[in-house]
């Protein structure tokens, strides 16, 4: 049993109902296929970082699922790659950390990243990152309380 | 007035020696690189969006290794550029 995962971003010009259906396509398909979904992530629309067939945008969609013979997944390529609704998409072997490491972003025991840019953010996260678990909630409520408080002082 | 006890060094000792570099994946037991993550990667490249060396960031070949691996699936997935300029 192999676990893959393969992401690939719709084209946003379709509707919403269209781009629900082209995921669900291929996540039936790896079914009938005898795949076992495991989960399908909608990321939803992002901006991409070059434009892809003149499109400067893009729905992304990872569908993970387990299996037991590798051989559908030229099957599967060749379907994306026929498929004009289709932008990219990319299929990838998940080993033993890459399942542990979805399963714990799927349960939300993987923080985001906070970007550099935020030096003060940058603090707090570095601070929250002792006590793990509760690192991701507080940060955010911190900078509003904090001129709360100051203005009640001045009063 | 400072009495002697008090002056122990003439200049600041601690110029010149530099924080020991780490490999972050080993320190913090990271096994898994997402390549569908861009701002955690953001950390491995520099403005024109090449990828870093070890020497800058320190990771261990292992993990260098797969940085590069991962920023190389983002790029084909447009999470992140293939060339730019002003990244960050």
């Amino acid at each position: 049993m192999r676990q893959y995962e393969v992401t690939f971003i719709v084209d946003p010009v379709l509707s919403g109902d269209e781009i629900k259906s082209t995921a669900k396509t291929y996540s039936d398909m790896l079914e009938k296929e005898g795949a076992k979904i495991v989960n399908v992530d909608e990321m939803g629309l992002k901006q991409l970082a070059y434009s892809i067939n003149k499109r400067s945008s893009g729905i992304y969609f990872c569908i993970e699922f387990s299996i037991t013979e590798g051989s559908v997944i030229p099957g599967l390529e060749l379907a994306l790659r026929r498929d004009e609704r289709i932008m990219r998409f990319l299929t990838v072997r998940l080993d033993k950390y890459g399942v542990k490491y979805n399963d714990d972003k799927r349960n939300g025991l993987i923080g985001k990243v906070v970007k550099a840019k935020d030096k003060e953010e940058k603090k707090e996260y570095k601070k929250g990152r002792a006590n793990k678990p509760v690192a991701k909630a507080a940060p955010a409520p911190a900078p509003v309380a904090a001129p709360a408080s100051s203005k009640s002082e001045e009063e | 007035m400072a009495s002697r006890d008090d002056i122990k060094f003439l200049s600041n000792p601690n110029i010149g020696s530099k924080a020991k570099k780490y490999c972050r994946f080993k320190k913090f037991g990271i096994k898994h690189i997402d390549y569908k993550d861009p701002d955690f990667l953001m950390q491995f490249i520099n403005e024109q969006g090449k990828v870093l060396p070890r020497r800058i960031t320190g990771n261990s070949l292992k993990y260098q290794k797969r940085v590069a691996i991962a920023i190389k699936r983002a790029r084909h997935l447009a999470f992140l550029p293939y060339v730019t300029d002003l990244l960050k």
